[in-house]
């Protein structure tokens, strides 16, 4: 039992804490907070696999700009709280269905021979280089990187036009 | 001891982290202070002067007033993002203080730098991801007030915030190019040397128009005037903080002046050189200056004891005055202990210590009185005119400067053969 | 020493999990937006263990994309999500059910 797998777990924990208020928040606002809680959680578990340029864009993009758009979004249409719906009857079914899968995928991640390649944990993890990283951005994905930008003006150009009120 | 010698780490950072939060604390409670006196005699007034010999303890009296006032809770729609949004801003704008390294990494005690808490290598990112969470705090209160008057606030704020958080960082990404690293210390020590040996080597100088940039897009993220439509009182009562009372809303003021002095920090790390001293080292003399300095302003506060001060406001200068004269006794003593050949190691790294604290805090101090000089000063902008000075002049300008920069630094790359 | 890489998948395994149960049971619009997003943290995660495990920089590269491509997509989806309130006054994803077979 040592510092990172507690860290680890810690954080593991909060995520899955955030996501199952996610699903369990009555009001709106609630579950965009737990949102941004498995965010957070998740930009620590990035540190810890030492990826920290990736935790720093996922805090300022994903849980600095795009929540802040939802929870805008949330206030202005003011809506009311989540209605409480009916199960079907199936719902139940489906929980056994997807606990089984998920202990097949976990039994086959932790003991068959093709996931042994993945399992590392020999020696301490060494942090990736944000230098290496905008290297290979901007020499061998230069091409995705330009498309995504033009992604990103054809997204604005299309909310402005949507959103846009009738003169 | 040997706890202290077998986990110096530990020990270290609760030391560091304990002396920061009591510096920071103070330092915000005598902003205050200073704001009140500096926009005062602006205004051909004298500001606080019988709180203590020339106001110096209304900081506390306001402090005290705010743990004592009743703690009012009106009828809000959600009582958890009402509590939570104070402690959210307060503790995102102390959080960002915690990176900030005040004085030189070769100042060690039992090995771990002495004067940054915790020093990443992408210090630079961490800080604007912090203060980029900050938005959460004004928004949430805003929304969960369950009232007009701050949900408007509350909006308009966050959405000046994220306005001008593009153009901070745009701006800032000029000196990220001349640096080439996005830790604290290597900025600070790539702004070393000078050009034709006596202008200090500091990224203000090529990057004049960043500076600015970054100036404004600060004063607008921390909602300050001539930015502060928002929480105007004449505009919107008080904006997203209207339904705080007591302690809440002194966690609301203590977080904008936090945030006002993380990002003067940031400011004077990426353009003013941090903690280096704008003389060069061959001139021996600037050892003197902190110690210099705290004389004067010691034989100042003697002098006013003497002559003005009377009953319990002479007492309390007289203690100023001590403090002052002692401050200034524990800088000389080292500076002089250094002219002597004999002198031991360690007053090497003590005369380091204290001119990176002292240049540090001056610089800082320097664009904190610029921040109170504008709010004395300026007239406030309409939300339209803020918005529009956000997104189609100052966008526009510090992506010229970046575009510039980087045409600057390639080609500058390429005349280097290899 | 450290934390194997099969932790990392289990947790991105559970948590797209818990998005699909979010997108299937919630009503309004906007958690079921939100329930997107939370897949896609979970797929980041997963590229980003990957990238540790097999020391490349790649998958780091692609959870930039994905994290660029699901702001772009937050943007118009949220925009769709307006003109919806101004047109029919309601946010169930129930009610939206014109062009229904």
């Amino acid at each position: 039992m040592n510092l990172p797998l507690i860290v680890f777990f810690f954080f593991a924990l909060l995520a899955v804490a955030g996501a199952v208020m996610l699903i369990l928040a009555r009001e709106p606002v609630h579950s965009a907070l737990s949102l941004i809680l498995v965010m957070a959680a998740l930009a620590t578990l990035y540190l810890l696999l030492g990826a920290e340029f990736i935790a720093a864009v996922q805090m300022i993009v994903y849980a600095g700009a795009v929540m802040v758009l939802f929870v805008f979004v949330i206030m202005l249409l003011n809506m009311g709280l989540e209605e409480r719906t009916n199960f079907s009857k199936f719902a139940y079914l489906g929980v056994v269905g997807g606990f089984v899968l998920l202990l097949e995928i976990g039994h086959w991640l932790f003991h068959s021979p093709a996931a042994a390649a993945v399992v590392n944990g020999a020696e301490p993890v060494k942090a990736f280089s944000t230098v290496e990283l905008s290297k290979l951005l901007f020499r061998s994905y230069l091409f995705p990187f330009e498309a995504t930008s033009i992604l990103i003006l054809i997204a604005i150009l299309g909310a402005l036009a949507l959103a846009r009120k009738e003169e | 001891m040997e706890f202290i010698s077998q986990h110096p780490v530990l020990v270290v950072s609760i030391v560091k982290i304990a002396v920061l939060l009591f510096v920071v604390m103070t330092a915000l409670a005598y902003l205050t202070w200073l704001e009140r006196k500096v926009i005062a005699h602006i205004q051909a007034r004298w500001g606080p002067y019988y709180v203590g010999a020339h106001g110096l303890l209304q900081p506390l009296a306001d402090g005290l007033k705010f743990l004592f006032k009743e703690d009012i809770t009106p009828p809000v729609s959600d009582r958890l993002v009402y509590t939570l949004a104070p402690f959210l801003a307060l503790s995102l704008a102390l959080t960002a203080i915690a990176l900030i390294p005040f004085g030189p990494p070769s100042v060690t005690l039992l090995g771990q730098p002495l004067f940054v808490v915790s020093n990443i290598n992408i210090g630079l990112i961490f800080v604007f991801a912090v203060t980029s969470l900050g938005v959460y705090g004004v928004a949430l209160a805003g929304w969960s007030s369950n009232s007009k008057y701050p949900l408007m606030g509350g909006l308009r704020s966050s959405a000046q915030m994220i306005s001008y958080e593009v153009s901070l960082t745009i701006s800032v990404v000029g000196v990220l190019l001349l640096a080439g690293t996005l830790d604290f210390n290597s900025i600070i020590e790539g702004q070393s040397g000078y050009y034709l040996h006596f202008i200090p080597r500091w990224h203000i100088v090529p990057q004049i128009v960043g500076f600015m940039c970054y100036l404004t897009a600060a004063i607008a993220e921390t909602n300050r005037i001539p930015f502060d439509l928002p929480e105007a009182e004449t505009e919107l009562v008080a904006g997203f903080h209207t339904e705080y009372s007591s302690f809440k809303f002194a966690m609301f003021f203590m977080a904008e002046y936090a945030n006002m002095i993380t990002v003067s920090c940031l400011a004077t790390i990426l353009f003013l050189g941090g903690w280096l001293s704008p003389f060069p080292d061959s001139w021996t003399w600037q050892l003197f200056i902190p110690g210099a300095g705290l004389l004067a302003l010691g034989i100042y506060c003697a002098v006013d004891t003497i002559t003005t001060m009377r009953g319990i406001a002479r007492l309390q200068f007289g203690v100023v005055t001590m403090l002052c004269l002692g401050g200034a006794a524990l800088t000389l003593a080292p500076a002089f202990a250094a002219l002597s050949s004999s002198a031991p190691a360690w007053i090497a790294t003590v005369n380091t210590g204290v001119q990176g604290i002292f240049w540090f805090t001056a610089k800082i101090t320097a664009i904190l009185f610029f921040y109170i000089w504008m709010r004395g000063t300026l007239p406030r902008f309409r939300y339209d005119q803020l918005m529009s000075f956000g997104w189609k002049l100052l966008l526009p300008v510090s992506l010229a400067n970046l575009v510039l920069t980087s045409i600057v630094v390639l080609y500058l790359m390429m005349k280097v053969p290899g | 020493m450290t934390v194997p890489v099969s932790y990392y998948l289990v947790l991105s395994a559970i948590l797209f999990g818990l998005g699909v149960v979010a997108f299937v049971f919630k009503r309004n619009v906007i958690t079921v937006f939100m329930s997107v997003e939370l897949m896609l943290n979970a797929v980041n995660l997963a590229f980003v263990a990957f990238a540790r495990a097999y020391n490349q920089f790649d998958g780091l590269v692609f959870v930039f994309f994905v994290i660029v491509v699901a702001a772009a997509e937050a943007a118009v989806g949220l925009a769709i999500v307006i003109m919806m309130r101004r047109n029919r006054e309601s946010l169930n994803v129930e009610r939206v059910n014109l062009l229904k077979f």
